[in-house]
């Protein structure tokens, strides 16, 4: 035994490492694949030795290996074998192995589970983060599914180096297994505040993938990235978010809004230029979705561009690159303050740098005008020329025809000379593009009625030297042209001047080495042609030319008839036929031409391409139906169809074809040419153009300057750059003769203002050199304008478009091993999903209570002063001692201004909140402005319950309430020892007062009328105050007023200043070091005719009674003249729904809860109530903080909560104008109140 | 987020290859030949962005690349990333080498290719960047690395001495052919 131990460790000793394999290979670099098929039978049987520091080297091999290109994959067993050593060392080249070569099929990989796991859990934390790093690399969605759990338990390990790790396989996990995400996303969310820069970074990065795929999900979390990039100073983070802000805009234009002062700052102030061009691309993707009308931001492009000139002028190769990228982005939106940089812009495309061409040439683009298209494209075809590489070239060519081709044709002039350019393109050698010139030509020849005459001769003289294009077999794409040429010259034969010899150069031999479906547009286009010169000889008495010609097709067509391509086949023997028997016609002196030339009668328009698609389906035709009533099963054989074809169908047929006799057609012609003649959508010929076609004379084409016939039989001379000399020429003399006619006008109009002629030529100036009417393409009456038919049904991505914002369902968790030892599971774990955010909040509030230990120590001695005044209220109030903790919870908590106010607040509320900029908002901490930004005063789309219609099982539901419940009461408890700031961070409980509206009219018809929950507070001359008192949900003793202050005067309010006289119940929350009676500056001064809202912090005892505080507000008002001090009292109301929250109930909870026997009813009786009744319950809901739990007709359970969680349930019945309500509650006296508040809000309407 | 990090020489050899999504052996072949084709014939003072090749990624994806001396060092990444992130990032990557290698060479990749991708690792994670610090990256796999050493390591001293005997026969011992200047030295750019 012992021998063998030895033996193995010596031969181990002989075994060639890593390093010898390499330097063996080095060494036999001329018989190097069988030097290594030798070392692999080595390392095939190093792999059968037991000894595992064998296997491990083995395998290290093994991964070189791979790099070179061998397939390891028959090692993937010892692989494993490796991956699950004890030692870190062999561990982890498994692992590297496994990551190198493993993929989905790999099938060992359901072997790695366990071992995983284990590894995962392991007490070493590089063990886990070897397995993490080599998870991330083949994690399959069996293996995401059954590790999830685990890695969601590590995002919370002690150790920063395996929570990043964790948090960033996390990605992975949720792209394999989607289900994953909605379970394990609270717990992403809160590493975004993770105390280690690291993890922070890796929670970025995961939720910025997540985002850039489905950026609306992910909307809601804006604000917390908003705070994040106005504090992180990492700037790979800052370049994160910023992206990801980039993906969101769109969606948001609000955001939008709110970003640019802040990006402005960023880019003013970074020295990064990494991070000012994200920035500079973030604002661009801003303005676009702020693109309409918003006028001073044209400085933030000024800004934009500004930069980007910079970058673009920048010695560095990178920046240039990424300057010209980013300008194109402008482009799209604001083409003219990019066009202002041409100059820089031409000066890349000369640059030696490819990748920078190719950006400028994206920019070119939009920079084009009516005026230098010309100048620009003979820039381009010069490039052409010159350009070496296909593919630059083939990019140069796309670019010219994009260029001049982009909306309709809108700056091409002449169309002549843009034939030119495309027939100049197709001698371009071995371009792939062939296909992309022909259907240019096609369009324009279809489209510019005015070109055809113009485009055929050029077109018959391609085909004439189609040998040019063809000589060379590797140029196979380019003739592609010749399908446009032949069909151009077909179907407009009519501006033929010789069709004869056109004729005949469609029917050389050579021909039939072209591609099949070209062959087949000559064969047909050659009838076409046949047709004409037919017509061209009609009257002319045995025309010996006609019958030349049909000689010609006899003797050449059989050639095709012969083709291997039945298209082409087909379509040659009978246009043969055809021939044949029209021969015989004409030696018989029949008339033929009139009916050669029917075959090929009538105008073809071009249609759009996605005209098909578009066709809606008329209403009532339902494509799924059934024509006729399916067979029935019972029914031994499918008699029925079988009668429908055989008797049925050969009759209408038949009478089809006998019926339809000459008067009957043209009397259909007739009626079709009427219904065009209506139909606005279909484009008819214009008169003039139609005129053109019965004299083809081409008076009508300016063509005089040019010897058509000369130049362009001569296919290398560039034929364009005579129609731009013309072009200048024209422009010059038609410049002149405009100034002629201005100064003409000017003589008239002496004295009056001078004009300013001699500007820039402006677009408009420059009228098209021939009138030319664009066809626009057909498409079907109503088309439908849907567009989004290219979306990828394969993307992974989709996968994980979930919404993040609706509360988790209880079935909805992460699989869990059950026959794990329970000891080992976690404490979130085993409780229900829901409640992990709050287990994990804990922690992550631990950190911040370091934070916050210096603004303790100060109000500590506030409170010992106010503990006296507590014991005095506990009897007074007969609260439970819960609360007073509570209030002593507000006084700690109100001190500091919450920094976490941005996270609870909820989006759209965020964005509409002050105009003071947010950055400021932080700064100015103490205000209490400031402090209340969390308010929950407006709706909390993301927490939109759906609740009552939910179909989870109802026993679950109910018990997870339950466990919710108890959870709260130990919190309270961990409360009292730790004082810590609390948070709700159930996703339930931030609804707001506008959504439960929706919640109570979901199906409605009516609409609601408008309401509002601010009511006056005061008013005087000068100003005008409205407020609106709501609970914090974030803290169970405040309650923010948010007051509106509106100048009613024409001078300008200042200094004004807010105080309440407090009660012993009621405080207003002041800044530390404040008295108790100083008053609070309003943080803004009021021009006149503007309101601005401020919000006030109020700590409360008691909540059962409602009450008035008195208060004053003083003010300077200053106009020109004077300034005078004024004051104005005021009243602030609490009532009892001010303390109650939106709360949304699942029916079952609320049964249990009304069954529990622990409240107190009470009832409510309302006359002569006359409105629906989802009116009338949205009135409660918006009015009162309700929200429905269900609604059975007339009927309907209601439920909310307080900010100091006492339940108010409604039971709400309308008949007749008579509206009861009864209503359960475990306060009496706070429900008594809130009854009669309600009873008030309808005595009022 | 990166799809494929690749290292090859002048000449096209890979030093190393990691790709976060799976390809075939053969086809990561022909990618490194691609992409080689691709940046090999551009001037060393051009850009260091190519829109991205045939056979990797498609018009979202582009090459991030920088020369070092003998190496190549190419990034394949989506438009998720910054560029002129990126391109820091493949600088604190080679300066981590050079920190780990003490005056990296190609012949400490070519010998080392495990302990690259070990670095490597600490760096990039699943195609998605892990660490950018390079403080915190070396003090990791330097930890981890004593952790080896105190595990015996993989190639134990005797193994080491046999090896060294069995190069005695060698004709010539790569270490030290003379390759010239291929220290990946590069003077520091401007900071991130």
């Amino acid at each position: 035994m012992a021998l063998k131990i030895v033996k193995g460790s010596i031969d181990r000793m002989f075994d060639k490492n890593l390093q010898d394999l390499v330097r063996g290979i080095r060494n036999h670099k001329d018989d190097e694949a069988k030097y290594i098929s030798t070392c692999i039978d080595e390392i095939k049987q190093e792999l059968k030795q037991d000894n595992i520091a064998v296997k491990a080297n083995a395998v290290c091999k093994l991964t070189y290996l791979q790099m070179l290109g061998y397939d390891v994959s028959w090692a993937a067993f010892n692989i494993v074998e490796v991956m699950s050593s004890s030692k870190f060392t062999y561990k982890r080249i498994g692992y590297l192995a496994a990551s190198q070569c493993f993929h989905e099929g790999t099938d060992v990989i359901m072997l790695t589970t366990n071992q995983i796991r284990k590894d995962l859990s392991s007490p070493n934390q590089y063990d886990t983060g070897v397995a993490l790093t080599g998870l991330s690399c083949f994690v399959t969605p069996d293996l995401a599914r059954d590790l999830a759990n685990d890695i969601m338990t590590l995002m919370s390990h002690t150790k920063p180096y395996i929570r990043k790790k964790a948090v960033l396989i996390m990605y992975k996990v949720f792209l394999k297994y989607p289900e994953s995400l909605r379970p394990a996303f609270p717990r992403l969310k809160e590493k975004l505040e993770d105390p280690d820069p690291g993890v922070q970074s890796a929670a970025v990065n995961v939720i910025c993938e997540l985002a850039r795929r489905n950026p609306k999900n992910y909307l809601s979390l804006a604000p917390l990235f908003f705070k994040l990039m106005t504090s992180s100073t990492n700037n790979w983070v800052l370049i994160k978010i910023i992206k990801l802000f980039g993906a969101l805009t769109p969606l948001e234009p609000r955001l939008g809004k709110k970003l640019i002062e802040p990006l402005t700052n960023l880019i003013h102030s970074t020295s990064a230029m990494s991070l000012l061009y994200e920035c500079v691309n973030t604002v661009i993707a801003v303005l676009i979705s702020l693109s309409s009308g918003m006028p001073n931001h044209s400085a933030s492009i000024q800004l934009c561009v500004q930069k980007l000139r910079i970058l673009i002028e920048d010695s560095d190769q990178n920046l240039k690159y990424l300057g010209l990228l980013a300008m194109s982005k402008i482009l799209k939106t604001h083409p003219k303050s990019v066009q202002s940089h041409k100059d820089l812009i031409l000066q890349c495309l000369d640059d030696k740098d490819e990748s920078i061409r190719l950006r400028a040439l994206d920019l070119l683009y939009g920079m084009v005008s009516k005026k230098n298209l010309m100048e620009i494209v003979k820039k381009l075809m010069l490039h052409v020329d010159k350009a070496e590489g296909t593919t630059y070239r083939d990019e140069l060519l796309t670019k010219i025809i994009d260029i001049c081709s982009q909306s309709n044709f809108q700056y091409i002039t002449n169309f002549e000379w843009y034939i030119s350019i495309l027939v100049e393109l197709t001698r371009l050698e071995g371009t792939r593009h062939g296909h992309l010139i022909a259907s240019q030509m096609l369009d324009v020849a279809i489209r510019v009625k005015a070109i055809r005459g113009f485009a055929v001769a050029q077109m018959a003289t391609l085909l004439d030297n189609a040998h040019l294009l063809t000589g060379n077999t590797q140029r196979n794409g380019i003739c592609e042209v010749l399908y446009a040429a032949a069909w151009i010259c077909g179907e407009f034969s009519e501006h033929l001047e010789d069709p004869m010899q056109t004729l005949e150069a469609m029917l050389r031999p050579k021909v039939a080495t072209l591609p099949g479906h070209i062959q087949a547009v000559y064969v047909q286009n050659a009838a076409k042609l046949f047709a004409t010169v037919l017509r061209k000889h009609d009257g002319e008495t045995e025309s010996q030319a006609a019958q030349e010609t049909s000689q010609l097709l006899i003797d050449r067509l059989p050639l095709f008839v012969q083709s291997a391509n039945l298209e082409v086949q087909e379509r040659a023997s009978c246009i043969l036929q055809l021939v044949k028997y029209i021969q015989k016609l004409q030696q018989k002196n029949v008339e033929v031409a009139e009916e050669v030339t029917a075959l090929f009668a009538g105008e073809l328009n071009p249609v759009a391409p996605k005209a098909q698609k578009k066709v809606p389906i008329p209403e009532g035709l339902d494509l799924d139906a059934w024509i006729n009533e399916p067979p029935s099963e019972s029914e031994s054989e499918d008699e029925k169809p079988k009668a429908v074809f055989a008797k049925e169908e050969p009759k209408h047929s038949r009478s089809r074809h006998t019926e339809v006799d000459e008067k009957e057609l043209a009397r259909r012609r007739e009626v079709r040419k009427q219904e065009q003649a209506n139909n606005p959508f279909y484009i008819k010929a214009s008169p003039s153009s139609q005129k053109v076609y019965d004299a083809p004379g081409v008076e009508h084409i300016p063509v005089v300057q040019i010897d058509l016939s000369v130049p362009l039989k001569v296919p290398g001379m560039p034929m364009s750059d005579q129609y731009l000399k013309l072009e200048v020429e024209r422009r010059q003399k038609e410049k002149a003769e405009r100034k002629k006619k201005e100064k003409k006008k000017k003589r008239e109009k002496r004295g009056k203002e001078r004009k300013a002629d001699s500007g820039p030529e402006s677009e408009e100036d420059i009228t098209p050199a021939h009138q030319v009417d664009i066809v626009t393409e057909e498409m079907p009456e109503n088309a439908l304008p849907s567009d989004d038919d290219d979306k990828d049904p394969n993307d992974p991505h989709k996968a994980l478009d979930i919404d993040l914002d609706k509360p988790l369902a209880d079935s909805e968790k992460l699989p869990v091993r059950t026959h794990r030892p329970e000891a080992l599971k976690s404490p979130a774990e085993d409780r229900d999903s829901e409640s992990v955010p709050q287990e994990t909040k804990k922690k992550s509030g631990k950190e911040k209570k370091k934070d916050k230990e210096k603004d303790r120590k100060r109000s500590k001695e506030e409170k010992k002063k106010k503990k006296k005044h507590k014991e005095v209220e506990e009897e007074l109030l007969e609260s439970q001692p819960e609360e007073a903790v509570q209030s002593e919870e507000t006084k700690e908590a109100a001190a500091p201004p919450t920094s976490t106010s941005a996270e609870a607040s909820d989006l759209d509320f965020w964005l509409s909140s002050a105009p003071v900029p947010p950055a400021a908002q932080e700064v100015t901490a103490p205000s209490s402005a400031a402090a209340a930004v969390d308010t929950s005063s407006a709706a909390a789309p993301e927490s939109e319950p759906d609740e009552p219609k939910d179909t989870e099982p109802e026993d679950t539901k109910s018990s997870k309430h339950k466990k919710k419940k108890q959870k709260k009461e130990k919190e309270e408890k961990e409360k009292k020892k730790k004082k810590r700031h609390h948070h709700h961070h159930q996703h339930h409980s931030d609804a707001g007062g506008e959504d439960s509206v929706q919640n109570g009219t979901v199906e409605e018809e009516e609409p609601l009328p408008p309401m509002s929950n601010y009511s006056l507070l005061a008013e005087n001359s000068y100003i005008k105050m409205v407020y609106d008192i709501q609970g914090n949900h974030q803290d169970e003793s405040k309650v923010v007023v948010s007051v509106i202050f509106e100048n009613k005067s024409d001078s300008f309010l200042k200094s004004m200043e807010f105080n309440v006289l407090d009660s012993l119940n009621s405080k207003l929350q002041r800044p530390e070091g404040a008295g108790a009676h100083d008053s609070l500056t309003v943080p803004f001064q009021l021009p006149p005719g503007v309101s601005n809202e401020a919000r006030f912090v109020f700590s409360v005892q008691s909540i059962i009674m409602p009450q008035k505080l008195k208060g004053t507000l003083t003010f300077i008002v200053k106009s020109d003249e004077s300034s005078t001090h004024e004051k104005l009292d005021f009243k602030l109301h609490f009532t009892c729904t001010s303390y109650l929250i939106t709360t949304p109930c699942y029916s079952d909870a609320y049964a249990k809860l009304l069954e529990s026997g622990d409240l107190k009813g009470s009832s409510l009786r309302l006359e002569g109530i006359n409105m629906p009744f989802h009116h009338l319950l949205a009135r409660i809901c918006f009015h009162h903080h309700f929200s429905v739990v269900e609604r059975i007709d007339s009927c309907a359970s209601m439920y909310s909560r307080s900010i100091q969680g006492h339940h108010v349930c409604l039971l709400v019945k309308t008949s007749d104008q008579t509206v009861s309500i009864d209503a359960k509650c475990d306060e009496p006296s706070l429900l008594g109140n809130v009854l009669d508040e309600i009873k008030q809000t309808f005595s009022k309407c | 987020m990166i799809k494929a990090i690749l290292i090859f020489n002048n000449h096209g050899k890979p030093r190393l290859i990691r790709f976060y999504q799976y390809f075939a052996e053969d086809m990561q072949q022909q990618i490194i030949r691609e992409t080689f084709h691709l940046v090999s014939k551009r001037d060393d003072n051009v850009c260091n962005f190519l829109e991205g090749g045939s056979l990797i990624g498609g018009s979202d994806y582009k090459l991030i690349y920088r020369h070092y001396a003998t190496l190549y060092f190419v990034f394949c990444v989506d438009s998720s990333e910054s560029e002129l992130g990126i391109l820091d990032l493949i600088q604190v990557f080679v300066e981590t080498l050079d920190k780990c290698f003490e005056n990296v060479c190609e012949l400490d990749l070519i010998f080392h290719m495990d302990k690259v991708h070990y670095i490597l690792q600490e760096v990039v994670m699943g195609g998605m960047v892990l660490e950018t610090n390079m403080n915190e990256i070396v003090a990791q796999v330097e930890l981890q690395n004593r952790m080896e050493k105190s595990e015996g390591g993989l190639s134990t001293a005797p193994a080491r001495a046999v090896s060294a005997v069995k190069n005695m026969n060698l004709p010539e011992i790569p270490r030290n052919i003379n390759i010239g200047d291929i220290n990946i030295k590069v003077p520091s750019l401007s900071p991130f």
